[in-house]
């Protein structure tokens, strides 16, 4: 068995027992670690699939930045609130399973009706070099300029956005 | 070489650098204490061995026989957890910082680095953003409020100067063309040491390890008069070790990342030109590379028992408003450099 397949299967195992873990923990905070976890096997897998900037993009910003703000907000709010929402009206519980089956069965159509790989290359050299920072950084400064810049320039707005809103007097 | 050499070979230069980081660990700890001895006009540990040489084995045993205490309301798994991330996080990231250049050895090529990734720095700030949970967790399992705020004070203060960090670094990487911390160390050849070439971003680098180790004077998330212990008040005996070799060893990869980025790593500048042969120079280029570490060590020190600690509002007004806009100001410099210079 070559190296790839064991670290896959592993890789594999941690995502989905943490994604599972996640949703089913009572405590916020607990879910969110498990989230953290399924960051990291995921950038492992990315890491698999030749793709290293973006797995290590994947942890600098989901698990490095936007989970430690999920935290910093759990850990000060009393989450109890939310809790008994759940428990005291059964109506939500139903819409909530309706929901994620609707999902569910739409996600799992999208992947046995799709052929993922029927664009891969099977050129080893040029999927290793795709992934690099240096082929990821000529696309965004050649071909994908405009989107990129205006990506760019929302959050810059977004950014002005969120100081607005949270300075409520603004002098 | 086939894939178990360069296992073998990898896990050889992991034990190596493990046992050499716990034994340089516990020797900072008593250099710490000398070191503020000597500034204080004290005279330090005396007592046990000669000078007191002793004195870190007699610390580390004392901590490991302690009783291992857990609060009543802590979340226990995550109590446990967290010195735990912490030691990871600091040991984890050595394995990309090159200390010398390649030499041959037994017939082999071995690079003087675990691993030689080519995108090692991203590697390292998406390690120390990782940093924070340690300290988070430790803060929020233990259930007191003195930890919670520490935990808390800690990622705010990690996550404002990780920003200044990040746009300090790349000033780096736009001279040097590469996120590899070899090639980074190549590029500073001769007196191209990017502290010379772009003090700005070298002082917003410096001022943000120390933010980012927690060491004094930005060592809120501690802060005793106010805090008590911070994020490690519920913490004894191995745990409340691993948090101490935790900082320790973010102390000397901080120092390491200085090194390698501003002061021209392994390098000594025209080496080449001495005509010494190549075994000399690899081991003067190590010694290098040790010694400027070291220095870096001993400033992290000085600084320590020389200046007082921020009030929390000033840490966040020097991230924010001074360190974040210096270090945007050094990108636009090594840009001048790199136009009207052709660097």
């Amino acid at each position: 068995m070559n190296i790839e397949i064991i670290l896959f299967a592993v890789l594999a195992l941690v995502a989905a027992t943490s994604s599972v873990m996640m949703i089913t923990r009572k405590n916020a905070v607990i879910s969110a670690v498990f989230l953290v976890l399924n960051f990291f096997a995921l950038a492992g897998l990315y890491l698999l699939l030749n793709a290293q900037f973006i797995a290590v993009v994947q942890v600098i910003v989901y698990a490095g930045a936007i989970m430690v703000l999920f935290l910093f907000v759990l850990m000060l709010l009393n989450t109890e609130a939310e809790h008994q929402l759940f428990i005291d009206k059964r109506g939500i519980k139903f819409f909530a399973i309706f929901i994620a089956a609707f999902v569910f069965i739409e996600i799992a159509f999208l992947i046995f009706k799709s052929n993922p790989s029927k664009n891969l290359s099977p050129d080893q050299a040029a999927s290793i070099n795709s992934g690099t920072i240096q082929t990821i950084g000529q696309q965004l400064y050649t071909n994908y300029l405009i989107p990129f810049e205006v990506s760019g320039f929302l959050l810059l707005a977004a950014t002005i956005g969120a100081l607005v809103l949270a300075k409520k007097k603004f002098e | 070489m086939s894939i178990w050499e360069v296992i073998i070979i990898s896990l050889i230069k992991i034990l190596l650098i493990v046992v050499l980081m716990l034994l340089t660990v516990a020797y900072l700890v008593y250099f710490e204490r000398k070191i503020s001895a000597w500034i204080q006009n004290r005279k330090g540990p005396n007592r046990v061995g000669w000078h007191g040489l002793l004195q870190p084995f007699a610390d580390v045993f004392k901590l490991l026989l302690k009783e291992d205490i857990v609060p009543e309301k802590a979340n226990k798994a995550l109590h446990t957890l967290a010195p735990f991330i912490a030691l990871f996080v600091a040991f984890a990231t050595y394995a990309v910082i090159p200390i010398g250049p390649t030499i041959e050895l037994f017939g082999y090529k071995i690079n003087l680095v675990v691993a030689d990734v080519n995108i090692g720095v991203l590697y390292v700030l998406a390690l120390t953003s990782l940093g924070v949970y340690g300290i988070t967790f430790a803060g929020w399992s233990s259930g007191s409020k003195y930890s919670l705020l520490g935990g808390v004070r800690s990622s705010a203060q990690m996550i404002s100067y990780e920003v200044s960090m990040g746009f300090s670094i790349a000033g780096v990487l736009l001279l040097s063309q590469s996120l590899s911390p070899t090639k980074i160390v190549e590029a500073q050849y001769g007196w191209m040491w990017n502290a010379i070439l772009q003090p700005i971003g070298f002082i917003t680098f410096v001022v943000s390890a120390f933010a980012e180790t927690n060491r004094l004077p930005f060592d809120l998330p501690e802060a005793e008069p106010e805090l008590v212990g911070g994020y490690h008040t519920e913490y004894s005996s191995f745990k409340f070790a691993g948090f101490f070799l935790a900082e320790y060893a973010n102390m000397i990869i901080a120092s390491m990342m200085i090194t390698t980025l501003y002061l021209g790593g392994y390098q000594i500048p025209y080496i080449d030109k001495l005509g010494l042969n190549q075994t000399l120079t690899v081991l003067l280029q190590v010694g290098a590379f040790l010694f400027k570490t070291a220095f870096m060590l001993f400033f992290f020190m000085w600084v320590r028992w020389s200046i007082p600690r921020f009030r929390y509002d000033q840490l966040m007004n020097l991230g924010w408003k001074v360190m974040f806009p210096l270090s945007l100001l050094n990108i636009v410099w090594v840009a001048v450099l790199i136009m009207v210079f052709r660097l």
